[in-house]
This record gives structure tokens, sequence and C-alpha cells, in this order.
């Protein structure tokens, strides 16, 4: 479902006087439909910025990561659009939305761009919303007003609205009080056990136990190790 | 009468005229540039249709001018006075017995025949100019046949007054192409405009001459939950009773009494003449 | 799947300065794609240039027709392509008052461009600009108001819903939020994304302002010096920029 063939990213800071700063050299990973991969790693090793690559948010220097048959370090900024919208879902660390818009619209959005039809949509959204414990009378406000937990909350809520065949989780765990982190997990496993491909950064090692098939260190692909 | 070329203008002038019209002629609606020239009347007073009249005029010719319907307005008297001098020709005041016709905003009510020539006074002749000032983009307009702005201004009508509230000149289709401005004529007028005689439009101070030949296909802009009406006062003509002419309100006292009379005074005295009589029908003649 | 709009090669140049050069891309249907570059790089030219507004001095600009397929629109026939710029393309321009008609009726601005293709009935034409002002946010009782009795965002709404009324496929945006307010800038954005979704439409959006940008635009195109120094999806464009320009750029912006 995803698989990355020595991969590499560096930045070149042309205002700094071309500095080259390598991030990442020979990533090799494999992942099955179902499988859940945890990243490990300190601070800094590249974890995120691996997510980033495979998510096609970072140009990959070279090597290749395809993620449902589509090279993203290729591809056409379309193809990559489309992958985002039908294969491949992720659960960023921070909520990016239009103001003004709804949570209930925030997170039945992913469905609507699918062409799921508006009401089937809504209703996915709100259970999604109420498993999570979002109060309903924040539904009709935009999240933008939200504290950090909630908004984290909808962000989660909108990742998993979509039954994605591929997805990136970044901290899904973080600050989350322990009803709320128990429900994550189970839709974790609910995703896994309908197929889902799932790479996924967890501070939190108890839940990284409970999902994660395997783990990666990511400190094996940074170009120090390497040479 | 030797001291003037006939009917004013130099040979070549007229020629240069003649050309324009029936290039008018051959493409109906179509605003034909000519080269304009300075006439012994300040232009609003027909200059344009003088200039029309002079390139089509020939010592045979019975000559008729009008003004609003009448005869005997300064405007129409100054016209008939200067063709009499100019050209010799004869003059009339009756439809019937005129070739050629001048005309300042009205169709004359008798209906005219292919032996006739009507010769408009213009003052604008593009009808989309209150909309669009620039003449590069209307001429670009009308050679693209781009008229939805025209409608435009009849939408704005509706919406402001619940119905297409413009009067006169109102603007018409000629033989499914060209938009053109049919000059001030009471939208009332429009019907007649398929008629057997031939209309030229002289605009003098815009240089423009365009044409209708006989029978042409003259429509009048609308929609189709609007359609366009030919109105008139509600009235029979006060002085011969006719129902179907065209009629001014004319006021008669300061108490504000009133009466309405046919605009075209030929039509009217032809009409008592053989024995029609309005309200005021004996009293006021 | 084929292209919107192709354009190769494009070049216009003012005099021997280089208003735009060898600019090269393809438009998928629902695409929307954004230009950015800073005050004379030449992304109006461009955008004009594609737009019919100006002839480019060599290139191609092929578009899908409904009618014949892709056909190139720098050297079809001037009615074709104005009759192309009132139905199947929109263009918004940064003023309002470029783009509206001041001195006719809300309702008769949204009514030209269907009284343009052949629309003759009253009630039905005032029904839909009552239907579009509703979809853009303005009071139906404003129908008979004229824009210039409007705010600037309103303007601008009423600007949008003229050019879209006709459901055309393409729609060339130059800085539609220019000059608005913060507040009212959202609220436009949110509208046109709306619009786009529910409409399919593509879109060639050209701004200097790239938190737009990143809103509206799957993809971006910097320009700098009238040529293209980087393209990508939008995110990667902004997150990681690859071209020195694009890095300065994107660095440049002060951050809330």
């Amino acid at each position: 479902m995803i698989e990355l063939n020595n991969v590499s990213k560096s930045f070149i800071l042309h205002n700094q006087g071309g500095a080259v700063i390598p991030v990442m050299q020979n990533a090799t990973l494999c992942l099955k439909p179902g499988e859940c991969v945890g990243l490990t790693g300190v601070s800094g090793a590249g974890k995120s910025t691996l997510m980033r690559v495979i998510y096609g948010n970072y140009l990959a220097a070279s090597g290749s990561v395809v993620v449902g048959g589509v090279d993203v370090a290729k591809a056409e900024p379309r193809e990559i659009l489309a992958l985002r919208r039908e294969t491949l879902g992720y659960v960023s660390q921070f909520l990016r939305v239009v103001p003004r818009v709804p949570t209930l619209d925030v997170v039945a959005e992913p469905l609507l761009a699918v062409g799921t039809p508006v009401g089937q949509a809504r209703d996915k959204a709100a259970s999604l919303l109420a498993q999570l414990n979002i109060q309903e009378r924040l539904w009709g406000l935009s999240p933008t007003t939200f504290s950090g937990g909630e908004q984290q909350r909808v962000n989660i809520a909108r990742g998993f609205a979509y039954d994605y065949p591929a997805m990136l989780l970044d901290e899904p765990t973080a600050s989350l009080d322990a009803q709320n982190r128990a429900t994550v997990l189970g839709l974790i496993e609910t995703a896994k056990a309908r197929g889902a491909a799932i790479i996924g950064i967890f501070h939190d090692e108890s839940a990284r136990a409970q999902v994660c098939d395997r783990f990666v260190d990511v400190s094996a692909f940074s170009p120090k190790a390497a040479a | 009468m030797s001291d003037y070329s006939f009917a004013y203008l130099d040979e070549q002038t007229k020629r240069m005229i003649r050309r324009a019209i029936l290039k008018g002629l051959a493409v109906p609606g179509y605003q034909v540039p000519f080269a304009s020239r300075e006439m012994p009347m300040p232009y609003g007073w027909g200059t344009g249709g003088v200039q029309v009249s002079a390139a089509t005029l020939t010592p045979d010719d019975t000559l008729k001018v009008i003004d609003q319907g009448a005869d005997d307005t300064t405007n129409a008297v100054s016209i008939r006075k200067f063709f009499e001098k100019t050209a010799g020709v004869d003059t009339t005041e009756k439809t019937a017995e005129a070739s050629v016709i001048q005309t300042r905003h009205r169709i004359p009510e008798a209906e005219l025949t292919e032996d006739q020539i009507l010769v408009y006074q213009v003052p604008i002749p593009e009808p989309l100019r209150f909309l669009e000032p620039r003449e590069s983009e209307t001429r670009k307009m009308h050679a693209l046949e781009e008229y939805g702005l025209m409608h435009v201004k009849l939408y704005e009508d509706i919406s402001q007054h619940g119905a297409i509230a413009t009067a006169y000149a109102y603007p018409v289709k000629v033989e499914g192409r060209y938009v053109m401005d049919p000059s001030p004529i009471p939208k009332f007028d429009n019907p007649k405009m398929e008629m057997a005689a031939i209309q030229l439009f002289g605009a003098g101070r815009e240089q423009r001459i365009y044409a209708l030949p006989p029978y042409t296909q003259v429509v009048s802009l609308d929609f189709e939950d609007y359609p366009f009406e030919a109105s008139k006062a509600d009235h029979p003509c006060d002085l011969c009773g006719a129902e179907d002419s065209y009629l001014d309100e004319v006021i008669l006292d300061d108490a504000g009494s009133r009466m309405f009379v046919c605009s075209d005074t030929d039509y009217c005295r032809s009409r008592r003449e053989a024995g029609h009589s309005g309200r005021l029908g004996e009293e006021a003649v | 799947m084929t292209p919107l709009l192709q354009v190769k090669n494009i070049k216009k140049l003012y005099g021997a300065r280089i208003g735009c050069t060898d600019v090269t891309f393809d438009l998928y249907p629902g695409e929307v794609m954004g230009i950015v570059g800073e005050s004379g790089s030449g992304k109006s030219t461009l955008l004009n240039s594609l737009a019919g507004h100006l002839a480019p001095d060599c290139g191609e600009v092929i578009f899908d027709t409904r009618a014949n397929g892709p056909v190139d629109t720098v050297t079809m026939s001037e009615p074709e392509r104005r009759m192309l710029a009132r139905t199947d393309w929109a263009f918004v321009h940064q003023h309002a008052r470029d783009g509206l008609r001041m001195s006719v009726s809300a309702g008769g601005n949204i009514g030209e461009r269907l009284m343009a293709v052949g629309d003759r009935h009253y009630g039905s034409i005032r029904e839909r600009a009552a239907d579009w002002l509703g979809r853009v946010e303005i009071s139906e009782n404003r129908i008979d108001d004229r824009p210039s009795a409007f705010s600037g965002g309103m303007q601008q709404r009423l600007q949008i819903a003229r050019n879209l009324v006709t459901g055309p496929r393409l729609v060339f945006m130059d800085e539609p939020t220019g000059g608005l307010d913060v507040s009212v800038q959202a609220r436009l954005l949110d509208l046109l994304r709306g619009l786009v979704r529910e409409m399919g439409l593509s879109a060639i959006i050209v701004t200097h302002d790239l938190a737009v940008v990143r809103l509206l635009a799957d993809r971006l195109m910097v320009m700098k010096d009238g040529r293209v120094v980087e393209t990508g999806l939008t995110d990667q464009v902004l997150d990681d920029p690859q071209h020195s320009y694009t890095q300065l750029l994107v660095s440049s912006v002060l951050q809330v």
C-alpha cells in the first residue's frame, strides 16, 4: 500500500548562502494493507518530515514514494490531490480550516469531496463528533475559536470521516484525556480491521503498543547514521 | 433659383450622400458614416434629414415636411421654405400627394406607398450609446451582434417602472440582424415601419445615414412576458373623432382643461373635410 | 482526461521589455491554479493574455470547448472568443467597477450575460438574478439598487454573481480579494471555495497574497521577471519551496 525506496530529502536554503541541509537518506519502508507502523526516534530525527514526504507536502530529492500505485515524488499535482482525496488521509497536529465554516461541514468535507450525498456525509460527521465528545451546540460554529483539545478532536474526526485505504497520523492521541484517547485508538483499530495501512507517530507508549504492529526508527534514515 | 446648386448641396456632395444611402439600403439598419456638411441651420434642426432630402430630391418631386406630425411648426415651415428656395420643387401638406416626406419624430397616419420616400431626422443614431459610451465598442457590438446590453436597458425599465417605460426612440431589430434606433418617433409608430415606402435616416451632427428598403422586417425588442405594445393616449381625437391616430395633449387654459388632437395635422384635416367630427369638433376649428 | 486549458509557450512583449515568456501548463477540469509573484512579475499580463484581453506575441491557449473540443483561442475569430468570454469563461477583476456596470441595477448586472445569450423572459431573468444574489449573500431586496450604493465587499460578490450566472467552466480572477478588509476577504474566500466545488469550476487566480492561494488553489505557479520559476502542489510549494525566489517570498510573509 505504501512503499518507500531509497528516499532522500534535503533542504537548500538559497537565501542563506545556499546552505544544504540533508535531513533524510535511503529511507526504505513497506506497508501492507491492515498494517500499522509506528515511527520512533528522538525529537528532530525526521518523523514528521518523513510523513510530509509521503503526503507530498515535502518534495523528495530522490527515490520513490509509491502510495496506492502513485509515485508521490514524481506525480502531477492533480494526481497527488486525487490520491489525497481518495486514498491517503493525513491527521496533522494542527487544524487548518477556512474561517467561518461550521465544524460539522469541516468534518464532512472529505466525504463531500468524494461525492458522498450531503445528508449522509453530515450524518457520518455528526456521529464522529459525538463519539469524540464535541458538544452538539458547537457543531454549527467554526472550530477556529475552539480550545486546542477540541480542535484536535475535530481534526481527528475529519481525518476519519472518509475510509482512506492509507493513513498518516501525527500524534493523534497527544493531550487527549483517557476517554477520548480510547475512542481514537478504537477508530485506529477499526481502520486497521477494514484494511487501512497506517503510519503513526505516537509519543504515548501504551497507545503505541496497543495499535502498532511494528516500529521503524527513523534515526536509521538520518544522514549522519548513513555516513 | 439659379444662384444655388439644386437643393443647396453641390453635386459631389450629393453623390457622396447617395452612395451612403445606397449602402444603407443594401445593409438595412447598418449605420453608414458620411461626411456631413455644414448646413445653414443649427445642429438639432434636422441637418441630417435635410442633407438626405437634398440628395434624394429631383426637380419633379413634391416635398412634404412635418415636425411632430404637423406641417405648420417652425421647423417644418423653415425646411419646406428652404427647399422651395434652393430646389424650386413643389411642396404640399397632403401626405398622399408627396413623393418625398421629411419628418421629425413621427410617421404619417396615412399608409405610405411604394413611390414615396420617408426621410427621418435623427439626433442620436446609436441605440447602444446610453449604455456604452465608447464608439469603438458599440461598433464592435454591432459587428458581432452582441445586443444583450439593449435588453439590459429594457430590464432596467421594467424593474424601475413595472413596465417598459421607453415611449419613444424604442429600439428595433432589422431583418433579424442590426439593432437600430428608429429616431425619436413614439413607439406607437414602430409597427408602421414595415411599410411600402423607402425609409432613410440622417444624423447630421453624428454623421451617420441608415436606411430601410420597402417591406423590411422591423421588430421592436421586448421580453416574452413583457411584450411590446404600441401605446397611445386612450382618447379619440377631440377634433376629428379618430380613434386610431396618435394624439397630442393640449392644455387649453389655466384651469387645466385639455384636449387631445391628432398629431398628424394633415390626417386630422382630411378627416374633418370628410365630415368626421370629435368632441370639440365645430367650435375649435 | 482532456485538459480544460492547455497553455503552450505563451509570450507577451511590451516593446523590448518582457511581459511574460515561456509559460506552459495544463489545467484540468475542477483544478484551481494560483499564480503568485510580486508586482511586475508578469502574472497579470499572463492572465490577460490567457483571457483574451491581450494578444500574446506567440504561443497557444487551447480551450476544450463544449461544441468542438480543444480549440486555440488565440487564433479563433473574435466573435467566437467573445462568445466564449460571456458563456464558458468568466473574469473577476480586482476592482469591481472594472467588472460591473455601475449605472445598472444589481439585477441588471447579473442578468446581462443571460440576456446576451438570448434569455428573453424578464421573470426568469429576475428570478435567477435574485437566486444569485442569495448565493453571494446579498439581500434580495437590494436587487434594484445600483452597485455604487454597495460596499466594496458586496460589489466584489456582485461581480462574482454576474460572472457565474451563465455557469462558466473557467474563471480568471485578478486579485479577487485585493483591497478588501480581512474579515470581508475571509467571507469572499469561503464563498469562492464553496462555488468552485459546487459548480466544479476551474480557476486561475492571480494574487500576491499567499494565504489566499493556500486556501483556494490546488496548485501554484510562482513568477518572477515574466518567467515561471516554480510550480507544484500549493502546500508543497509553500512549505518546501525549491527556488530561491519562492523561498524569499515565503519567508517574507509576516506570521500572524
